[in-house]
C-alpha cells in the first residue's frame, strides 16, 4: 500500500479513551514506519542524500497539503499523508540539487487535487510526482536504484517491517501475487534476454525494491477493491514491468505502476457505474474509498 | 463563480507550470553553457579565456595507442568493463636536464610502456626500452596501471615505482642512464592488484615512503581465475577489494611494510590516492577515494594514522570515487580536495565532490563540505582523472577533468543492465558470471571532457569545447606539466584503449606566471611534501610537490604559480617536509627558481 494513501485509508476502530492512551491512532503507524526504515536504512548503510534533503521534501509536501487541503475541503488536513508522500520522496529521489526535492513534492501533492475523476484521484502521488521527474528532468535526477547497500540485513528489515504493514492491513496477497509473477516473468526475460537468470532476479532483492512492492502496488488509489481486481492488476504491473523491462527501461516498475495504476482505477469506476445503472449493487470488499 | 471552481483552474495552472519546470531549469542551462562558447575558436578563446589548447601529439613525436589487457576467458561476457583501466601518465624530468619527461602506460600482455624523453626542440622521443623499463608486461607478471615517481635513495634521480595488476615493480633511476629493477631486493610482495599508490614521506625521517591502494584481492589472478566471485559485493559498500600497503623505507634500499602497524586497514576498493598536509600540521595525511564505496581520510600525527572520513564529512556518503586531487582554488591558504564520482542522466546522478575546508574548522576537528554544485563541477559524466592548475595565468586554480567508461557501439547502451545487476544482493553482484554480457554495448561512452575556469569569486565555468579540447575518448589520467618550459601549464591526458593526448597550452601573454623547482637536503630529495605559501597582490596560494595525484596520474614536481596582471610579487614561504621554512624574496614574474633546502 502506498503509504500516503495508507495513512488515509487505515480502518478507523473505535476504541475507549482509555485505550486510546496506550494504542496509537492508526494513521500515525504507516508514517512511523515509514520513518523507521528511513532511519535504519541511513544510519546503517547512509541511503539518504542528506538530511536537508528528505527535511526539505517533507516540509514542501506538507505546506502544500495544508494549502491545497484547505483551499479544497475548508478545513484542515490530516498531515500523515503527506508526511509519508515526502519521506518516499527523500527516499526514493536521487539527484545532488535542492530544487528536485521540492519540485518532486509539489507536483505529487498537487496531482492529487488536480487529477480527479469522480472525486477519486488517480495516481499514487509520490510514483506520479517520481515519475514526472524522470520523465522531465532525466539530466537532474534518477532515483534509489544501486545506492542502497547490497546487504542482506537491510533487506530482511525492510522484508519485515513490510510485512507486518501490509499483513495488518489484510494486502499481503497483493506483495504475494507481484513477487511470484516477477520470479515467473523473470525466467521468461533471461529467457528471452540470453542473460543469466539470477541478473533479471537480481532487482527484486535490492531493498528499494521492498519499498515498491510494499509501499507502492498496494495502493488502494491505484488498485481495485475485490480482492481478485486487485491480485489481477499486481500480475498486470509484473507484466508491463516486463515490457518495460525487455525495452531497457531502469525504472521499469515505477513506470509500470505509473500507468497500470490509473488504468486499473479507470476501468473499476467504468464497471462501478455500469452496474449502477443497472441496479446491480456494487460490493466493497476492503477499504473505502476517502470522499 | 465558485470559490472551488476557480481554485480548481489556479492550481491546474500551477500545476502545468510544476510539470515545465525542469524544462525551463534545462533551458537556462543550456544558455549558460553557451555564454562560455560551444565550438573552438583560438582567437575567440583568447579574447575570452586567455588562452587555448591545441593537441599536438603526433606533431611532437608521440604516437601512442593504449591497449587493454585481455583478462580470463570466464570474464569474456563483461572484458571491456573489468578492463577498463590501465591508461595512465606521470610526468618527470628523469634524466635531470630541467626539461619534463612523459611515462605512460600500457595494459596489454605484451604491451611496451613508454618514456618519452623531451628533445629540448619541441619533440620527444620514446627511450623506455634503451633504457629497460618498456618491456614490464610480460605474460605471468600482470600488466601496468599506471607509475609515480620518486627519489626513494635520495640520489638525485627519480626512481619508478610501476603500479600493477599483477607484481608490482620499482626500478631505480642509474644517474638517467637506465634503470635497473630492484623490486626483489625492496621486499615488495608477489602480487597486488592495484590501481593507486603514492610517494610521501610520511614519518618525515628524510626518506620517501611508499602507499599502495588495492583494487582487487592480492590473491585474485585476473588472467587465471580459481572463481568468478571475485566482483565487489556492494555497488556502495563493498569491502571485500584488496588490501592497502604502507612501505616504509628502512633507507638501505628495503622497504617495511607497516599498514596494520599504522592503522591502515581498509578493503575497501581504492582507485585513486593523494597525501597532503591539509592541516598545516607539518605531516602529510592520506586521502584515498573508493570505488563501492565511501572515501577514506588518514590522519597522520607523524607516527600513526586514524581514519576521519565520517568526522571530517568526507567519507559517509558512498559514491564511485576515481580521482584525489588537491587545490587551493580560493587562494586561502587551504586545500579543497576534488574527488570524481558518476553521473548519467537518467541513470545515475551522484555527482562529483569538492570537499572544501569549512571556516572556522581546523587541526583535529577539520570539517568539509561539499561545495560542487555550488561552484559548477559537480556533473562531469563518468568521471576519472581530474587536476588542479591555472590554465590561463590569471591567478587561481581551473580544473581538468577527463571522463568517459566503455565506448563501444554509440547506439547501444549498458546502463539498464549495469543497474539491474548492480542493485542486487551481494551474492549476485559479486559473482562475475551472474553479469549480464555487454555485446559491444558503450557504458557512459564518447563522453564530452571539461575545463573548467576558476572565476575566482566562487564559480567554475566550463570551456572545454570554447578552447580546444574536443575529444570524447575513455579518459583515464590527466598530468599538468610546463612541457616547453614557457611559463604556461600544458596537458597530457591518457585514454583506456585510446591515442595519448598532449594539448599544447598557449595563454594570453599579459598574464604572468612564476615557477619552483625544489629540491631537499634533509627532506627527501624529491621535496615531496614541500609546501609553497606564494603572496602577491595582496593573497597567497599555496601548492606542494606531489607524489602522484588525480587517477593514475603524477603532475610535473615543479610547481607553477598563475599571477594574473599586473603582478606584485611580495614573496614565498617554503616549509620542507623537515619542518624547516624559508623565506624567499625578491621573486620576479616570468621565471622559473630552482631552490634547494638550506642545510
Amino acid at each position: 500500500m502506498s503509504p500516503e494513501t495508507m495513512a488515509q485509508s487505515t480502518p478507523q476502530i473505535k476504541i475507549s479513551s482509555k485505550k486510546r492512551w496506550l494504542s496509537l491512532d492508526n494513521r500515525f503507524v504507516p508514517p512511523l514506519f515509514i520513518t523507521l526504515i528511513l532511519l535504519v536504512g541511513h544510519l546503517s548503510f547512509g541511503i539518504l542524500e542528506s538530511y536537508q534533503k528528505t527535511l526539505l521534501a517533507i516540509m514542501t509536501a506538507v505546506v502544500a497539503e495544508l494549502i491545497l487541503g484547505r483551499v479544497f475541503t475548508h478545513q484542515w488536513p490530516h498531515l500523515a499523508s503527506a508526511y509519508i508522500t515526502g519521506i518516499s520522496v527523500g527516499i526514493l529521489l536521487r539527484s545532488p540539487a535542492f530544487w528536485p526535492y521540492v519540485l518532486c513534492s509539489l507536483i505529487a501533492i498537487t496531482s492529487k487535487y488536480v487529477l480527479r475523476l469522480n472525486g477519486r484521484h488517480l495516481w499514487n502521488p509520490s510514483n506520479f510526482g517520481i515519475c514526472a521527474m524522470l520523465f522531465l528532468a532525466s539530466d537532474a535526477v534518477a532515483t534509489l536504484s544501486i545506492q542502497w547497500g547490497n546487504n542482506l540485513w537491510a533487506m530482511l528489515v525492510i522484508w519485515l517491517l513490510g510485512s507486518v504493514i501490509i499483513w495488518r492491513l489484510r494486502r499481503f496477497h497483493i506483495c504475494a501475487v507481484y513477487v511470484g509473477s516477477f520470479l515467473l516473468l523473470s525466467v521468461l526475460r533471461a529467457w528471452i534476454t540470453g542473460d543469466p537468470w539470477l541478473s533479471e532476479v537480481s532487482p527484486i532483492t535490492g531493498p528499494e525494491y521492498q519499498l515498491f512492492i510494499f509501499f507502492m502496488i498496494t495502493d488502494p488509489k491505484t488498485t481495485v477493491k475485490s480482492k481478485m481486481g486487485q491480485s489481477i492488476v499486481a500480475f498486470c504491473v509484473a507484466v508491463v514491468e516486463m515490457l518495460f523491462r525487455l525495452d531497457q527501461s531502469i525504472y521499469a516498475p515505477l513506470y509500470a505502476l505509473f500507468w497500470v495504476g490509473p488504468c486499473a482505477t479507470l476501468i473499476e469506476m467504468w464497471i462501478v457505474s455500469r452496474r449502477s445503472a443497472n441496479g446491480t449493487p456494487t460490493k466493497l470488499t476492503t477499504n473505502t474509498v476517502r470522499p | 463563480m465558485k470559490q472551488v471552481p476557480v481554485a480548481r483552474i489556479i492550481v491546474s495552472i500551477f500545476f502545468v507550470g510544476l510539470l515545465m519546470t525542469p524544462a525551463a531549469m534545462r533551458w537556462r542551462s543550456a544558455t549558460r553553457a553557451n555564454a562560455a562558447g560551444t565550438s573552438p575558436d583560438r582567437q575567440a578563446a583568447m579574447a575570452r579565456h586567455g588562452f587555448y589548447l591545441e593537441e599536438v601529439a603526433h606533431s611532437v613525436g608521440i604516437d601512442f595507442v593504449h591497449e587493454a589487457p585481455t583478462l580470463d576467458a570466464k570474464l569474456l561476457p563483461i572484458m571491456p568493463e573489468v578492463a577498463s583501466m590501465g591508461a595512465s601518465v606521470s610526468i618527470v624530468d628523469f634524466d635531470r636536464d630541467g626539461w619534463p619527461d612523459i611515462y605512460v602506460t600500457n595494459s596489454a600482455e605484451g604491451s611496451r610502456n613508454r618514456l618519452y624523453r623531451n628533445m629540448h626542440d619541441g619533440t620527444f622521443k620514446d627511450v623506455a626500452g634503451d633504457l629497460g623499463i618498456a618491456d614490464v608486461n610480460q605474460a605471468g607478471t600482470g600488466v601496468s596501471m599506471g607509475a609515480v615517481w620518486g627519489d626513494y635513495d635520495n640520489d638525485g634521480y627519480e626512481d619508478l615505482f610501476l603500479i600493477k595488476w599483477g607484481r608490482p615493480e620499482l626500478f631505480h633511476n642509474d644517474h638517467g642512464q637506465g634503470f635497473t629493477r630492484v623490486s626483489d631486493q625492496a621486499g615488495l610482495p608477489p602480487w597486488i592488484n592495484a590501481n593507486t599508490a603514492v610517494w610521501f614521506d610520511y614519518d618525515g625521517d628524510g626518506l620517501l615512503d611508499l602507499f599502495v591502494g588495492g583494487y582487487y584481492p592480492e590473491d585474485v589472478d585476473l588472467w587465471h581465475l580459481k572463481s568468478t566471485r571475485m566482483m565487489p559485493d556492494s555497488f556502495e559498500y563493498a569491502k571485500n577489494g584488496g588490501r592497502k600497503y604502507l612501505f616504509h623505507n628502512l633507507g638501505n634500499g628495503r622497504f617495511d611494510e607497516v599498514s596494520a602497524k599504522v592503522g591502515i586497514d581498509s578493503r575497501r576498493w581504492a582507485l585513486a590516492s593523494s597525501a597532503a598536509d591539509l592541516r598545516g600540521t607539518g605531516h602529510p595525511d592520506l586521502f584515498i577515494a573508493n570505488d563501492y564505496g565511501v572515501s577514506e581520510l588518514y590522519l597522520n600525527d607523524g607516527k600513526k594514522f586514524h581514519e576521519a572520513g565520517q568526522q571530517t564529512g568526507v567519507g559517509f556518503a558512498p559514491k564511485s570515487g576515481m580521482n584525489v586531487a588537491f587545490g587551493d582554488i580560493f587562494n586561502l591558504g587551504r586545500y579543497a580536495v576534488y574527488v570524481s564520482n558518476i553521473s548519467e542522466n537518467g541513470a545515475l546522478i551522484q555527482g562529483n565532490n569538492l570537499w572544501v575546508p569549512k571556516e572556522g574548522t581546523q587541526g583535529e576537528a577539520i570539517k568539509y563540505e561539499n561545495l560542487a554544485r555550488d561552484m559548477g563541477v559537480e556533473l562531469g559524466g563518468w568521471s576519472f582523472g581530474a587536476q588542479f592548475g591555472d590554465l590561463n595565468n590569471d591567478g587561481t586554480l581551473d580544473l581538468y577533468l577527463t571522463n568517459g567508461y566503455v565506448s563501444l557501439d554509440r547506439n547501444k547502451s549498458y546502463w539498464y543492465d549495469f543497474t539491474k545487476i548492480a542493485g542486487g544482493n551481494s551474492s549476485i553482484i559479486g559473482d562475475a558470471k551472474d553479469w549480464p554480457a555487454m555485446d559491444g554495448r558503450s557504458l557512459s561512452g564518447y563522453q564530452q571532457k571539461h575545463v573548467w575556469l576558476n572565476d575566482g569569486a566562487g564559480k567554475f565555468v566550463d570551456v572545454a569545447q570554447a578552447i580546444g579540447v574536443t575529444d570524447t575518448y575513455d579518459g583515464r589520467a590527466v598530468a599538468l606539466a610546463d612541457l616547453w618550459n614557457r611559463g604556461v601549464l600544458d596537458v597530457v591526458v591518457a585514454n583506456q584503449r585510446g591515442p595519448l593526448l598532449v594539448y599544447k597550452n598557449t595563454v594570453a601573454p599579459e598574464n604572468e606566471w612564476i615557477e619552483f623547482e625544489l629540491e631537499g637536503n634533509k627532506s627527501n630529495r624529491s621535496a615531496i611534501g614541500a609546501q609553497v605559501a606564494l603572496t602577491w597582490n595582496d593573497q597567497t596560494q599555496i601548492q606542494q610537490v606531489s607524489g602522484g595525484s588525480g587517477f593514475s596520474a603524477q603532475n610535473d614536481r615543479r610547481l607553477h604559480f598563475g599571477l594574473g596582471r599586473n603582478a606584485r610579487l611580495k614573496g614565498a614561504v617554503i616549509r620542507w617536509p623537515s619542518g624547516k621554512t624559508q623565506t624567499v624574496d625578491s621573486l620576479v614574474a616570468g621565471k622559473m627558481y630552482k631552490i634547494e633546502e638550506p642545510k
